[in-house]
Protein backbone atom coordinates (compact mmCIF):
# COMPACT_ATOMS: atom_id res chain seq x y z
CA UNK A 1 0.00 0.00 0.00
CA UNK A 2 1.38 3.18 -0.95
CA UNK A 3 2.07 6.02 1.71
CA UNK A 4 -0.28 8.61 2.17
CA UNK A 5 1.18 12.37 1.45
CA UNK A 6 1.01 14.64 4.36
CA UNK A 7 -0.56 17.13 2.22
CA UNK A 8 -3.71 14.82 1.41
CA UNK A 9 -4.20 13.43 4.70
CA UNK A 10 -4.38 17.23 6.29
CA UNK A 11 -6.91 17.74 3.56
CA UNK A 12 -8.71 14.20 4.21
CA UNK A 13 -8.94 15.37 7.96
CA UNK A 14 -9.72 18.76 7.32
CA UNK A 15 -13.04 17.19 4.93
CA UNK A 16 -13.90 14.64 7.72
CA UNK A 17 -13.57 18.41 9.84
CA UNK A 18 -15.94 20.27 7.57
CA UNK A 19 -18.20 17.11 7.61
CA UNK A 20 -18.54 16.34 11.37
CA UNK A 21 -18.05 20.14 12.84
CA UNK A 22 -21.93 21.30 12.19
CA UNK A 23 -22.86 18.38 13.59
CA UNK A 24 -20.76 17.94 16.75
CA UNK A 25 -22.21 21.75 17.23
CA UNK A 26 -25.57 20.23 17.85
CA UNK A 27 -24.69 17.70 20.47
CA UNK A 28 -22.61 20.44 22.22
CA UNK A 29 -25.55 22.71 22.52
CA UNK A 30 -28.17 19.68 23.15
CA UNK A 31 -26.35 19.52 26.61
CA UNK A 32 -25.63 23.19 27.24
CA UNK A 33 -28.37 24.81 29.91
CA UNK A 34 -28.52 28.22 28.68
CA UNK A 35 -31.47 29.23 26.86
CA UNK A 36 -30.66 31.00 23.90
CA UNK A 37 -26.60 32.08 22.19
CA UNK A 38 -23.76 30.43 21.68
CA UNK A 39 -22.51 30.70 25.35
CA UNK A 40 -21.71 27.76 27.34
CA UNK A 41 -23.42 27.72 30.94
CA UNK A 42 -22.89 24.25 32.02
CA UNK A 43 -23.48 21.13 31.37
CA UNK A 44 -27.42 20.11 31.60
CA UNK A 45 -29.55 17.01 30.35
CA UNK A 46 -32.72 18.79 30.84
CA UNK A 47 -33.72 19.60 27.31
CA UNK A 48 -33.19 15.70 27.06
CA UNK A 49 -36.27 14.91 29.44
CA UNK A 50 -38.27 17.93 28.33
CA UNK A 51 -38.49 16.11 24.83
CA UNK A 52 -40.46 13.12 26.40
CA UNK A 53 -42.89 15.88 28.09
CA UNK A 54 -43.54 17.03 24.53
CA UNK A 55 -46.73 15.69 23.42
CA UNK A 56 -45.82 17.42 19.89
CA UNK A 57 -42.43 15.40 19.77
CA UNK A 58 -44.09 11.98 21.08
CA UNK A 59 -46.91 12.32 18.14
CA UNK A 60 -44.00 12.52 15.98
CA UNK A 61 -41.90 10.34 16.90
CA UNK A 62 -44.88 7.84 16.84
CA UNK A 63 -45.68 8.77 13.55
CA UNK A 64 -42.23 8.72 11.88
CA UNK A 65 -41.83 4.92 13.65
CA UNK A 66 -45.02 3.59 12.27
CA UNK A 67 -44.50 5.00 8.71
CA UNK A 68 -41.17 3.59 8.63
CA UNK A 69 -42.43 0.37 9.90
CA UNK A 70 -45.61 0.07 7.77
CA UNK A 71 -44.09 0.90 4.81
CA UNK A 72 -40.49 -1.04 4.99
CA UNK A 73 -42.73 -4.27 5.72
CA UNK A 74 -44.83 -3.89 2.45
CA UNK A 75 -41.72 -2.65 0.52
CA UNK A 76 -39.88 -5.34 1.66
CA UNK A 77 -42.57 -8.00 0.47
CA UNK A 78 -43.31 -6.56 -2.93
CA UNK A 79 -39.74 -5.56 -3.42
CA UNK A 80 -38.13 -9.29 -2.81
CA UNK A 81 -41.17 -10.70 -5.05
CA UNK A 82 -40.43 -8.07 -7.80
CA UNK A 83 -36.47 -9.07 -8.19
CA UNK A 84 -37.45 -12.52 -8.44
CA UNK A 85 -39.90 -12.46 -11.05
CA UNK A 86 -37.24 -9.93 -13.02
CA UNK A 87 -34.63 -12.32 -12.32
CA UNK A 88 -35.92 -16.08 -12.46
CA UNK A 89 -37.88 -16.07 -15.76
CA UNK A 90 -36.85 -16.00 -19.18
CA UNK A 91 -38.14 -12.69 -20.35
CA UNK A 92 -37.00 -11.17 -23.65
CA UNK A 93 -34.63 -8.24 -23.37
CA UNK A 94 -37.05 -5.98 -24.78
CA UNK A 95 -39.19 -6.72 -21.50
CA UNK A 96 -36.37 -6.65 -19.08
CA UNK A 97 -34.90 -3.08 -20.60
CA UNK A 98 -38.26 -1.86 -19.58
CA UNK A 99 -38.79 -2.90 -16.51
CA UNK A 100 -35.63 -2.47 -15.47
CA UNK A 101 -36.14 1.64 -16.24
CA UNK A 102 -39.49 1.72 -14.58
CA UNK A 103 -37.51 0.28 -11.53
CA UNK A 104 -35.04 2.47 -11.88
CA UNK A 105 -36.73 6.16 -12.03
CA UNK A 106 -36.96 6.42 -8.73
CA UNK A 107 -33.49 5.75 -7.82
CA UNK A 108 -32.82 8.44 -10.78
CA UNK A 109 -35.17 10.98 -10.83
CA UNK A 110 -34.66 13.91 -8.47
CA UNK A 111 -37.19 13.39 -5.40
CA UNK A 112 -39.01 16.93 -5.70
CA UNK A 113 -40.36 15.34 -9.05
CA UNK A 114 -41.41 11.96 -7.25
CA UNK A 115 -43.11 13.76 -4.95
CA UNK A 116 -44.95 16.69 -7.33
CA UNK A 117 -46.45 14.03 -9.33
CA UNK A 118 -47.70 11.93 -5.71
CA UNK A 119 -49.29 15.31 -5.22
CA UNK A 120 -51.22 15.63 -8.42
CA UNK A 121 -52.18 12.19 -8.61
CA UNK A 122 -53.45 11.92 -4.75
CA UNK A 123 -55.32 15.65 -5.53
CA UNK A 124 -57.26 13.20 -8.52
CA UNK A 125 -57.71 10.32 -6.96
CA UNK A 126 -59.78 12.11 -3.48
CA UNK A 127 -62.24 12.69 -6.00
CA UNK A 128 -62.75 9.31 -5.83
CA UNK A 129 -62.59 8.49 -2.03
CA UNK A 130 -61.80 10.90 1.09
CA UNK A 131 -59.08 7.75 1.93
CA UNK A 132 -56.48 10.50 -0.23
CA UNK A 133 -56.49 12.96 1.55
CA UNK A 134 -53.22 14.15 2.49
CA UNK A 135 -51.76 12.41 5.52
CA UNK A 136 -50.24 9.44 6.88
CA UNK A 137 -51.83 6.82 4.54
CA UNK A 138 -50.88 9.10 1.13
CA UNK A 139 -47.00 9.18 3.29
CA UNK A 140 -46.76 5.04 3.45
CA UNK A 141 -47.47 5.44 -0.11
CA UNK A 142 -45.15 7.44 -1.07
CA UNK A 143 -42.40 5.80 0.59
CA UNK A 144 -43.17 2.63 -0.11
CA UNK A 145 -42.93 3.43 -3.56
CA UNK A 146 -39.11 4.55 -4.10
CA UNK A 147 -38.56 2.09 -0.78
CA UNK A 148 -39.73 -0.78 -4.03
CA UNK A 149 -36.96 -0.17 -6.16
CA UNK A 150 -34.20 0.19 -3.42
CA UNK A 151 -35.41 -3.11 -2.22
CA UNK A 152 -35.48 -4.95 -5.78
CA UNK A 153 -32.32 -3.62 -6.48
CA UNK A 154 -31.04 -5.05 -3.82
CA UNK A 155 -32.70 -7.93 -4.01
CA UNK A 156 -31.64 -9.07 -7.17
CA UNK A 157 -28.00 -8.52 -7.02
CA UNK A 158 -28.66 -11.42 -4.10
CA UNK A 159 -30.54 -13.48 -6.30
CA UNK A 160 -27.37 -12.89 -9.09
CA UNK A 161 -24.95 -13.37 -6.61
CA UNK A 162 -26.53 -17.43 -5.54
CA UNK A 163 -26.42 -18.39 -8.96
CA UNK A 164 -28.22 -21.52 -10.37
CA UNK A 165 -26.68 -24.32 -9.29
CA UNK A 166 -28.41 -24.53 -5.70
CA UNK A 167 -31.58 -24.24 -7.76
CA UNK A 168 -30.58 -27.00 -10.04
CA UNK A 169 -29.42 -29.13 -7.81
CA UNK A 170 -32.81 -29.00 -5.61
CA UNK A 171 -35.28 -29.40 -8.55
CA UNK A 172 -32.26 -32.65 -9.70
CA UNK A 173 -33.56 -34.35 -6.24
CA UNK A 174 -37.44 -33.27 -6.87
CA UNK A 175 -37.94 -30.27 -5.26
CA UNK A 176 -41.52 -28.63 -5.86
CA UNK A 177 -42.20 -25.20 -6.72
CA UNK A 178 -43.11 -24.21 -2.77
CA UNK A 179 -40.47 -26.38 -1.08
CA UNK A 180 -37.73 -24.41 -3.76
CA UNK A 181 -39.31 -21.26 -2.97
CA UNK A 182 -39.63 -22.10 1.14
CA UNK A 183 -36.62 -23.97 2.01
CA UNK A 184 -33.63 -23.01 -0.58
CA UNK A 185 -34.45 -19.52 -1.89
CA UNK A 186 -35.84 -17.79 0.86
CA UNK A 187 -33.13 -18.84 3.29
CA UNK A 188 -30.14 -17.92 0.50
CA UNK A 189 -31.94 -14.92 0.31
CA UNK A 190 -32.40 -14.06 3.69
CA UNK A 191 -29.07 -12.08 3.73
CA UNK A 192 -30.03 -10.10 0.82
CA UNK A 193 -34.03 -9.31 1.80
CA UNK A 194 -32.97 -7.94 5.92
CA UNK A 195 -30.36 -5.90 4.44
CA UNK A 196 -33.11 -4.40 1.39
CA UNK A 197 -35.41 -3.96 3.99
CA UNK A 198 -32.81 -2.32 6.23
CA UNK A 199 -31.84 0.30 3.25
CA UNK A 200 -35.50 0.79 3.28
CA UNK A 201 -36.34 1.28 6.97
CA UNK A 202 -33.59 4.05 6.57
CA UNK A 203 -34.81 5.41 3.78
CA UNK A 204 -38.15 6.34 5.30
CA UNK A 205 -36.48 7.23 8.60
CA UNK A 206 -34.16 9.96 6.54
CA UNK A 207 -37.11 10.96 3.90
CA UNK A 208 -38.03 14.88 3.99
CA UNK A 209 -38.96 15.85 0.58
CA UNK A 210 -41.86 13.05 0.30
CA UNK A 211 -43.59 13.30 3.24
CA UNK A 212 -43.73 17.09 3.54
CA UNK A 213 -45.40 17.31 -0.04
CA UNK A 214 -47.89 14.26 1.50
CA UNK A 215 -48.28 14.82 4.97
CA UNK A 216 -51.65 16.21 6.85
CA UNK A 217 -52.10 18.49 8.96
CA UNK A 218 -52.61 15.12 11.34
CA UNK A 219 -49.30 13.36 10.70
CA UNK A 220 -46.35 15.63 11.56
CA UNK A 221 -42.89 13.17 11.61
CA UNK A 222 -39.65 14.04 13.23
CA UNK A 223 -37.86 15.54 10.38
CA UNK A 224 -40.80 17.89 9.15
CA UNK A 225 -41.13 18.95 13.11
CA UNK A 226 -37.97 20.08 12.96
CA UNK A 227 -38.12 21.55 10.05
CA UNK A 228 -40.91 23.36 10.73
CA UNK A 229 -39.59 24.57 14.30
CA UNK A 230 -36.37 25.81 12.95
CA UNK A 231 -37.73 27.83 10.57
CA UNK A 232 -39.28 29.73 14.15
CA UNK A 233 -36.07 29.66 15.63
CA UNK A 234 -33.48 27.22 17.15
CA UNK A 235 -33.70 25.73 20.55
CA UNK A 236 -31.65 23.64 22.62
CA UNK A 237 -34.51 21.08 22.60
CA UNK A 238 -34.32 20.62 19.14
CA UNK A 239 -30.65 20.60 19.15
CA UNK A 240 -31.74 17.34 22.05
CA UNK A 241 -33.80 15.45 19.55
CA UNK A 242 -31.31 16.10 16.39
CA UNK A 243 -28.70 15.00 18.87
CA UNK A 244 -30.99 11.78 19.74
CA UNK A 245 -32.35 10.75 16.13
CA UNK A 246 -28.11 11.22 15.20
CA UNK A 247 -27.47 8.67 17.74
CA UNK A 248 -29.95 6.47 16.51
CA UNK A 249 -28.61 6.77 13.14
CA UNK A 250 -25.38 5.51 13.97
CA UNK A 251 -26.86 2.36 15.97
CA UNK A 252 -28.59 1.66 12.37
CA UNK A 253 -25.15 2.20 10.57
CA UNK A 254 -23.20 0.19 12.77
CA UNK A 255 -25.36 -2.42 12.84
CA UNK A 256 -26.32 -2.53 9.11
CA UNK A 257 -22.88 -3.18 8.69
CA UNK A 258 -21.86 -5.31 11.14
CA UNK A 259 -25.29 -7.16 9.14
CA UNK A 260 -24.01 -7.64 5.70
CA UNK A 261 -20.19 -7.56 6.39
CA UNK A 262 -21.58 -11.07 7.52
CA UNK A 263 -24.08 -11.93 5.36
CA UNK B 1 -44.19 -19.19 -29.17
CA UNK B 2 -43.17 -23.07 -29.66
CA UNK B 3 -44.59 -25.43 -26.66
CA UNK B 4 -40.92 -26.66 -26.36
CA UNK B 5 -39.42 -28.28 -23.23
CA UNK B 6 -36.64 -26.32 -22.06
CA UNK B 7 -34.48 -26.32 -18.94
CA UNK B 8 -34.30 -23.23 -16.23
CA UNK B 9 -32.41 -23.64 -13.22
CA UNK B 10 -32.79 -26.91 -13.45
CA UNK B 11 -36.83 -27.44 -14.10
CA UNK B 12 -38.25 -29.04 -17.30
CA UNK B 13 -41.45 -27.04 -18.54
CA UNK B 14 -42.19 -25.05 -20.94
CA UNK B 15 -41.54 -21.13 -21.71
CA UNK B 16 -45.05 -20.55 -21.07
CA UNK B 17 -45.26 -22.47 -17.85
CA UNK B 18 -42.39 -20.50 -16.90
CA UNK B 19 -43.75 -16.89 -18.11
CA UNK B 20 -47.17 -17.11 -16.47
CA UNK B 21 -45.63 -18.01 -13.24
CA UNK B 22 -43.22 -15.13 -13.92
CA UNK B 23 -46.09 -12.84 -14.20
CA UNK B 24 -47.78 -13.93 -10.56
CA UNK B 25 -44.24 -12.68 -9.41
CA UNK B 26 -44.30 -9.28 -11.51
CA UNK B 27 -48.01 -8.58 -10.95
CA UNK B 28 -47.79 -7.30 -7.27
CA UNK B 29 -44.88 -4.83 -7.40
CA UNK B 30 -45.50 -3.64 -11.18
CA UNK B 31 -49.18 -2.73 -10.44
CA UNK B 32 -47.90 -0.42 -7.38
CA UNK B 33 -44.97 0.85 -9.32
CA UNK B 34 -47.49 1.79 -12.44
CA UNK B 35 -50.48 3.22 -10.02
CA UNK B 36 -48.19 5.30 -7.85
CA UNK B 37 -45.26 6.08 -9.84
CA UNK B 38 -45.66 5.92 -13.74
CA UNK B 39 -49.65 7.04 -14.02
CA UNK B 40 -48.73 9.70 -11.07
CA UNK B 41 -45.69 10.86 -13.58
CA UNK B 42 -47.84 10.50 -16.41
CA UNK B 43 -50.81 12.90 -15.03
CA UNK B 44 -47.83 15.21 -14.02
CA UNK B 45 -47.36 15.58 -17.54
CA UNK B 46 -50.82 16.28 -18.48
CA UNK B 47 -51.43 18.59 -15.65
CA UNK B 48 -48.83 20.73 -16.62
CA UNK B 49 -50.79 21.77 -19.91
CA UNK B 50 -53.28 22.51 -17.71
CA UNK B 51 -55.14 25.77 -15.97
CA UNK B 52 -55.00 27.34 -12.64
CA UNK B 53 -58.47 27.92 -11.41
CA UNK B 54 -59.11 31.20 -9.46
CA UNK B 55 -59.52 29.21 -6.05
CA UNK B 56 -56.26 27.29 -6.77
CA UNK B 57 -58.22 24.02 -8.50
CA UNK B 58 -57.23 22.32 -11.49
CA UNK B 59 -59.50 23.19 -14.86
CA UNK B 60 -58.97 21.04 -18.40
CA UNK B 61 -58.67 24.02 -20.68
CA UNK B 62 -54.94 22.63 -22.44
CA UNK B 63 -52.67 25.71 -22.99
CA UNK B 64 -48.66 25.77 -23.23
CA UNK B 65 -48.79 29.07 -21.19
CA UNK B 66 -47.32 27.33 -18.15
CA UNK B 67 -44.37 26.42 -20.24
CA UNK B 68 -44.37 30.16 -21.22
CA UNK B 69 -44.85 31.78 -17.90
CA UNK B 70 -41.56 29.39 -16.94
CA UNK B 71 -39.41 30.65 -20.30
CA UNK B 72 -40.09 34.55 -18.95
CA UNK B 73 -43.48 35.33 -20.78
CA UNK B 74 -46.04 37.10 -18.57
CA UNK B 75 -48.93 39.74 -18.75
CA UNK B 76 -46.41 42.60 -18.61
CA UNK B 77 -43.46 41.11 -20.74
CA UNK B 78 -40.39 39.25 -20.48
CA UNK B 79 -38.45 38.97 -16.93
CA UNK B 80 -35.37 36.42 -16.80
CA UNK B 81 -36.64 35.30 -13.25
CA UNK B 82 -37.79 32.11 -13.66
CA UNK B 83 -35.11 31.04 -16.21
CA UNK B 84 -32.39 32.86 -13.70
CA UNK B 85 -33.30 30.37 -10.70
CA UNK B 86 -33.41 27.15 -13.08
CA UNK B 87 -30.13 28.09 -14.54
CA UNK B 88 -28.65 29.14 -10.76
CA UNK B 89 -29.77 25.42 -9.75
CA UNK B 90 -27.53 23.95 -12.81
CA UNK B 91 -24.87 26.06 -12.12
CA UNK B 92 -24.90 24.97 -7.72
CA UNK B 93 -25.84 21.47 -8.71
CA UNK B 94 -22.34 21.45 -11.13
CA UNK B 95 -20.31 23.27 -8.62
CA UNK B 96 -21.88 20.86 -5.61
CA UNK B 97 -20.71 17.95 -7.63
CA UNK B 98 -17.15 19.27 -8.44
CA UNK B 99 -16.10 20.55 -5.02
CA UNK B 100 -17.25 17.23 -3.46
CA UNK B 101 -15.38 15.67 -6.24
CA UNK B 102 -12.21 17.37 -5.25
CA UNK B 103 -12.53 17.03 -1.71
CA UNK B 104 -13.28 12.99 -2.35
CA UNK B 105 -10.25 12.20 -3.77
CA UNK B 106 -7.80 13.17 -0.76
CA UNK B 107 -9.95 11.71 1.35
CA UNK B 108 -10.59 8.16 -0.61
CA UNK B 109 -7.01 8.34 -0.96
CA UNK B 110 -5.92 8.76 2.52
CA UNK B 111 -8.73 6.10 3.29
CA UNK B 112 -7.27 3.35 1.06
CA UNK B 113 -3.62 4.43 2.78
CA UNK B 114 -5.15 3.11 6.51
CA UNK B 115 -4.59 -0.35 7.73
CA UNK B 116 -7.27 -2.91 7.04
CA UNK B 117 -8.85 -2.76 10.55
CA UNK B 118 -9.06 2.00 10.81
CA UNK B 119 -10.29 1.54 7.11
CA UNK B 120 -14.02 0.40 8.07
CA UNK B 121 -14.00 3.07 11.19
CA UNK B 122 -13.03 5.78 8.33
CA UNK B 123 -15.49 4.66 5.97
CA UNK B 124 -18.39 4.43 8.58
CA UNK B 125 -17.70 7.73 9.65
CA UNK B 126 -18.47 8.95 6.45
CA UNK B 127 -21.33 6.69 5.81
CA UNK B 128 -22.47 8.10 9.48
CA UNK B 129 -23.33 11.65 7.77
CA UNK B 130 -24.52 9.93 4.58
CA UNK B 131 -27.48 8.73 6.22
CA UNK B 132 -28.35 11.18 9.13
CA UNK B 133 -31.54 13.33 8.26
CA UNK B 134 -30.84 16.15 5.96
CA UNK B 135 -32.89 18.53 7.86
CA UNK B 136 -30.75 18.18 10.78
CA UNK B 137 -27.37 18.48 8.79
CA UNK B 138 -28.82 21.64 7.35
CA UNK B 139 -29.68 23.35 9.92
CA UNK B 140 -26.78 22.29 12.30
CA UNK B 141 -24.91 25.07 9.70
CA UNK B 142 -26.97 27.81 11.62
CA UNK B 143 -24.39 27.39 14.83
CA UNK B 144 -21.20 27.07 12.72
CA UNK B 145 -22.64 30.21 10.57
CA UNK B 146 -23.79 32.25 13.79
CA UNK B 147 -22.46 35.97 14.25
CA UNK B 148 -20.72 34.85 17.61
CA UNK B 149 -17.96 32.49 16.09
CA UNK B 150 -15.04 33.49 13.81
CA UNK B 151 -16.62 32.67 10.59
CA UNK B 152 -19.30 35.06 10.71
CA UNK B 153 -16.89 37.40 12.57
CA UNK B 154 -14.07 36.75 9.31
CA UNK B 155 -16.42 37.56 6.92
CA UNK B 156 -17.57 41.03 8.87
CA UNK B 157 -14.49 42.27 8.87
CA UNK B 158 -13.55 41.62 5.22
CA UNK B 159 -17.00 43.67 5.00
CA UNK B 160 -18.82 40.70 3.13
CA UNK B 161 -21.89 40.91 5.88
CA UNK B 162 -22.50 44.06 8.48
CA UNK B 163 -21.07 43.26 11.98
CA UNK B 164 -23.05 40.85 14.50
CA UNK B 165 -25.16 39.12 11.21
CA UNK B 166 -24.66 35.75 10.57
CA UNK B 167 -23.22 34.25 7.93
CA UNK B 168 -26.49 33.21 6.62
CA UNK B 169 -28.86 33.30 4.62
CA UNK B 170 -26.65 33.32 1.01
CA UNK B 171 -24.92 32.61 -2.05
CA UNK B 172 -22.20 30.76 0.00
CA UNK B 173 -24.02 29.15 2.85
CA UNK B 174 -26.23 27.64 0.08
CA UNK B 175 -22.47 25.95 -1.25
CA UNK B 176 -21.13 24.97 2.25
CA UNK B 177 -24.32 23.36 3.19
CA UNK B 178 -24.85 21.73 -0.46
CA UNK B 179 -21.29 20.65 -0.48
CA UNK B 180 -21.11 19.01 3.02
CA UNK B 181 -24.61 17.27 2.03
CA UNK B 182 -23.34 15.61 -1.29
CA UNK B 183 -19.68 15.22 -0.71
CA UNK B 184 -19.95 11.41 1.09
CA UNK B 185 -22.54 10.70 -2.09
CA UNK B 186 -19.21 10.96 -3.84
CA UNK B 187 -16.84 10.06 -1.54
CA UNK B 188 -18.45 6.29 -0.55
CA UNK B 189 -18.49 5.18 -4.54
CA UNK B 190 -15.68 6.64 -5.66
CA UNK B 191 -13.58 4.64 -2.38
CA UNK B 192 -14.47 1.36 -4.18
CA UNK B 193 -12.88 2.09 -7.46
CA UNK B 194 -9.95 3.56 -5.68
CA UNK B 195 -9.59 0.88 -3.63
CA UNK B 196 -9.25 -1.33 -6.31
CA UNK B 197 -6.73 1.26 -8.17
CA UNK B 198 -3.48 -0.13 -9.85
CA UNK B 199 -0.73 1.51 -8.52
CA UNK B 200 1.64 -0.10 -10.52
CA UNK B 201 -0.31 2.32 -14.02
CA UNK B 202 0.61 5.28 -11.44
CA UNK B 203 4.00 4.14 -10.63
CA UNK B 204 4.72 3.45 -14.32
CA UNK B 205 3.30 7.25 -15.07
CA UNK B 206 5.63 8.52 -12.48
CA UNK B 207 8.47 6.75 -14.07
CA UNK B 208 7.89 8.16 -17.58
CA UNK B 209 8.36 11.60 -16.16
CA UNK B 210 4.78 12.44 -16.22
CA UNK B 211 3.53 16.02 -14.51
CA UNK B 212 1.14 15.58 -11.17
CA UNK B 213 -1.47 16.76 -13.68
CA UNK B 214 -1.26 14.11 -16.38
CA UNK B 215 -0.22 11.34 -13.74
CA UNK B 216 -4.13 12.17 -11.93
CA UNK B 217 -6.08 12.65 -16.06
CA UNK B 218 -4.66 9.46 -17.60
CA UNK B 219 -3.50 6.99 -14.95
CA UNK B 220 -5.62 8.10 -11.91
CA UNK B 221 -9.19 9.18 -13.70
CA UNK B 222 -9.43 6.77 -15.87
CA UNK B 223 -9.73 3.51 -13.62
CA UNK B 224 -11.18 5.39 -10.95
CA UNK B 225 -14.29 6.25 -13.44
CA UNK B 226 -16.69 3.92 -12.84
CA UNK B 227 -17.19 4.90 -9.23
CA UNK B 228 -17.14 8.68 -10.01
CA UNK B 229 -19.67 8.16 -12.73
CA UNK B 230 -21.70 6.82 -9.96
CA UNK B 231 -21.15 9.09 -7.39
CA UNK B 232 -21.61 12.33 -9.61
CA UNK B 233 -25.41 11.05 -10.70
CA UNK B 234 -25.79 10.53 -7.46
CA UNK B 235 -24.54 13.92 -6.44
CA UNK B 236 -26.18 15.96 -9.36
CA UNK B 237 -29.54 14.81 -9.97
CA UNK B 238 -30.78 15.41 -5.95
CA UNK B 239 -28.71 18.64 -6.09
CA UNK B 240 -30.76 19.67 -8.85
CA UNK B 241 -34.15 19.26 -7.12
CA UNK B 242 -32.31 20.02 -3.78
CA UNK B 243 -34.99 22.45 -1.68
CA UNK B 244 -34.07 22.24 2.06
CA UNK B 245 -30.32 23.86 2.03
CA UNK B 246 -31.62 26.87 -0.19
CA UNK B 247 -34.77 26.81 2.03
CA UNK B 248 -32.50 27.20 5.37
CA UNK B 249 -29.82 28.56 4.22
CA UNK B 250 -30.55 30.37 1.09
CA UNK B 251 -33.67 32.31 2.01
CA UNK B 252 -35.55 34.49 -0.25
CA UNK B 253 -32.80 35.87 -2.44
CA UNK B 254 -31.11 32.98 -3.26
CA UNK B 255 -34.04 30.46 -4.66
CA UNK B 256 -33.50 27.11 -6.82
CA UNK B 257 -35.61 25.05 -8.82
CA UNK B 258 -36.79 22.93 -5.92
CA UNK B 259 -38.46 25.99 -4.20
CA UNK B 260 -39.88 27.35 -6.96
CA UNK B 261 -41.66 23.78 -7.32
CA UNK B 262 -42.47 23.32 -3.44
CA UNK B 263 -44.21 26.94 -3.56
CA UNK B 264 -46.51 26.17 -6.25
CA UNK B 265 -47.56 22.76 -4.53
CA UNK B 266 -47.54 24.64 -0.91
CA UNK B 267 -48.35 28.42 -0.67
CA UNK B 268 -49.60 29.15 -4.34
CA UNK B 269 -51.13 26.04 -5.04
CA UNK B 270 -50.68 26.46 -8.77
CA UNK B 271 -50.49 23.06 -9.56
CA UNK B 272 -50.01 23.24 -13.33
CA UNK B 273 -46.93 25.84 -13.34
CA UNK B 274 -45.47 23.09 -10.58
CA UNK B 275 -45.89 20.59 -12.90
CA UNK B 276 -44.35 22.54 -15.64
CA UNK B 277 -41.46 23.61 -13.77
CA UNK B 278 -41.20 20.09 -12.52
CA UNK B 279 -40.82 18.91 -16.10
CA UNK B 280 -38.28 22.00 -16.81
CA UNK B 281 -36.48 20.60 -13.89
CA UNK B 282 -36.49 16.42 -15.51
CA UNK B 283 -35.79 17.96 -19.11
CA UNK B 284 -32.81 19.97 -17.60
CA UNK B 285 -31.23 16.49 -15.38
CA UNK B 286 -31.52 14.28 -18.65
CA UNK B 287 -29.72 16.75 -20.61
CA UNK B 288 -27.00 17.56 -18.16
CA UNK B 289 -26.59 13.69 -17.99
CA UNK B 290 -26.46 13.03 -21.28
CA UNK B 291 -23.97 15.66 -22.11
CA UNK B 292 -21.74 13.92 -18.85
CA UNK B 293 -22.18 10.90 -20.51
CA UNK B 294 -20.72 11.94 -24.10
CA UNK B 295 -17.74 13.48 -21.56
CA UNK B 296 -17.31 10.70 -19.96
CA UNK B 297 -16.80 8.04 -22.31
CA UNK B 298 -13.73 10.19 -23.67
CA UNK B 299 -11.94 10.33 -20.72
CA UNK B 300 -12.20 6.34 -20.54
CA UNK B 301 -10.99 6.16 -24.20
CA UNK B 302 -7.86 8.29 -23.55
Amino acid sequence: MKRTHPIIASLALLTMGFLYLPLLGVAVFSVNSARRGLVWKGFTLDWYIKLFSNEWILEAAWNTFLLAVTSTLVATVLGTVLAIGMDRFPWTRRINNILDIILHIPVVIPDIILAAALVVAFGLLRVLSAMFEPGLLNMIIGHITFQIAFVALVVRSRLVAIGSEIEEAARDLFAGNWYLMRRIMLPLLMPGIVAGGMLAFTLSLDDFVISFFTAGPESQTLPLYIFAAVRRGVTPQIHALSTLIMIITVVLVIGTERFTRKG
Amino acid sequence: MTRRLLIWYGELTTRQNLLKRGLYFLSSGMLWLMVFLVLPGLVLVVVSFATRGAYGQLEWDFTIENYKRLMGFSLFGWTSDYLVILWRSVVVAFFTTLVSIVLSYPLCFFIAGREERSRYMWLTLVIIPFWTNMVIRTYAWFLILAPELPFAKLAAAMGFIPHGAPLYPNAFAVYIGMVSMFLPFVTLPLYASVEKLDWSLVEAAQDLYASRVRVFTQAILPQTMPGLSVGIILTFVPAMGMFVVPDLLGGAKYMLVGNLIQQQFGASRDWPFGAAISMGLMILTMVSLQIYRRKSKEIEHI
